[in-house]
C-alpha cells in the first residue's frame, strides 16, 4: 500500500480539525476538533512506524505519548470550560473577551 | 490478492473516518458531534489494526472512545448547552474553509512530494509485538515516559483545583 494514501488521509483529517477550530463557537466543540487534529498526527506516526518495519517502534511509542497528552489536555480543557460556564453562564468563545484589550 | 483487500479495507476506513469527521465539524447537534467523533476514532483504531499496531489500536479504543468521549459528553451536559438543534458556528465559516483548504493543499503536497513511491509492505512486515514496544518504552524512552506520568499527575491536580467549588 503506498504510504502517501495514509498521509493524505491524515492531512485531510487535520484540515477538517482546523476548520472545526476556526468555525465553531462552542468551546466543547472546539475541543472535539482539537481531538481530530491530534488523531491525524497519530495516524501519521503509526503509518511511518509500519513503513519502517522493525525500526519503526519509536513511531508507536510517540503515538502513545500523544494519546496521553490528549487525555491530559481534555481534562484540563473541560475543567476550564466548566469554570468559565460557572462564572459567565456561557461557553461561547466569541463572548469570552474579558482579557481582550 | 492480499494487497487488493488491504486497499479495499483502507478505502472503506477512509470513507468512515473522513465522513464522520466532517459531520463532527458541521452538525448542529452537540451530542451528535461527540457521537460522530466515536466513528472517527473507531475508524482510526481499525486503521491501526490494519497497520499492525494492535496495542495502539486498543489503547485508542480504551482511552479515546472509553474516556475522552465520555468526558466530552459530561462537559456538554455540565455546561447545559442547549442539547438539540442550535447554531454553534461563528460567522467566519467561509474564511475557516479557505484556511482549512490551504492547510490541506500545502501539507498534502509536501507529504506526497517527500514520500512519493514509498510503500508499506504489510505482508512481510515483522509483527511489531507489544513486547518490543514495552522494551522501547522502558529502556530508550523511559525519561519521556516518566515526564508524561508527571504531566498526567499535574493535569489531575490542575483539573481538581480548577473545577471544585470553594
Amino acid at each position: 500500500m503506498p504510504v502517501t494514501y495514509i498521509l493524505v488521509l491524515s492531512a485531510l483529517l487535520f484540515s477538517i480539525g482546523v476548520y472545526g477550530v476556526l468555525a465553531r463557537a462552542n468551546a466543547v466543540l472546539i475541543l472535539l476538533s482539537i481531538e481530530l487534529m491530534l488523531n491525524s498526527v497519530n495516524i501519521n506516526l503509526v503509518a511511518f512506524s509500519a513503513m519502517l518495519q522493525e525500526s519503526g517502534i519509536p513511531g508507536q511509542v510517540f503515538a502513545l505519548f500523544v494519546i496521553t497528552v490528549a487525555a491530559a489536555e481534555v481534562g484540563i480543557g473541560l475543567a476550564i470550560v466548566i469554570l468559565i460556564f460557572r462564572n459567565r453562564s456561557s461557553v461561547d468563545v466569541d463572548e469570552m473577551s474579558l482579557m481582550k484589550w | 490478492m492480499a494487497e487488493t483487500w488491504q486497499l479495499v479495507i483502507f478505502w472503506l476506513l477512509a470513507v468512515i473516518i473522513i465522513g464522520s469527521a466532517i459531520r463532527v465539524v458541521t452538525t448542529g447537534n452537540l451530542v451528535h458531534a461527540a457521537l460522530y467523533l466515536v466513528g472517527t476514532l473507531m475508524g482510526a483504531a481499525a486503521l491501526y489494526l490494519l497497520l499492525l499496531a494492535e496495542f495502539i489500536a486498543w489503547v485508542q479504543v480504551l482511552v479515546y472512545v472509553g474516556a475522552i468521549v465520555v468526558l466530552m459528553l459530561f462537559g456538554l451536559m455540565l455546561t447545559r448547552a442547549p442539547i438539540g438543534k442550535g447554531e454553534f458556528d461563528n460567522n467566519q465559516r467561509p474564511l475557516a474553509g479557505v484556511v482549512a483548504l490551504a492547510v490541506f493543499v500545502v501539507s498534502s503536497a509536501i507529504l506526497v512530494d517527500a514520500f512519493e513511491g514509498k510503500e508499506i509492505n504489510l505482508s512481510t512486515a515483522a509483527d511489531p509485538s507489544v513486547e518490543a514496544l514495552g522494551e522501547a518504552i522502558f529502556s530508550t524512552y523511559v525519561l519521556p515516559f516518566e515526564v508524561v506520568s508527571v504531566l498526567l499527575l499535574a493535569a489531575l491536580v490542575g483539573a481538581i483545583v480548577l473545577a471544585r467549588k470553594d
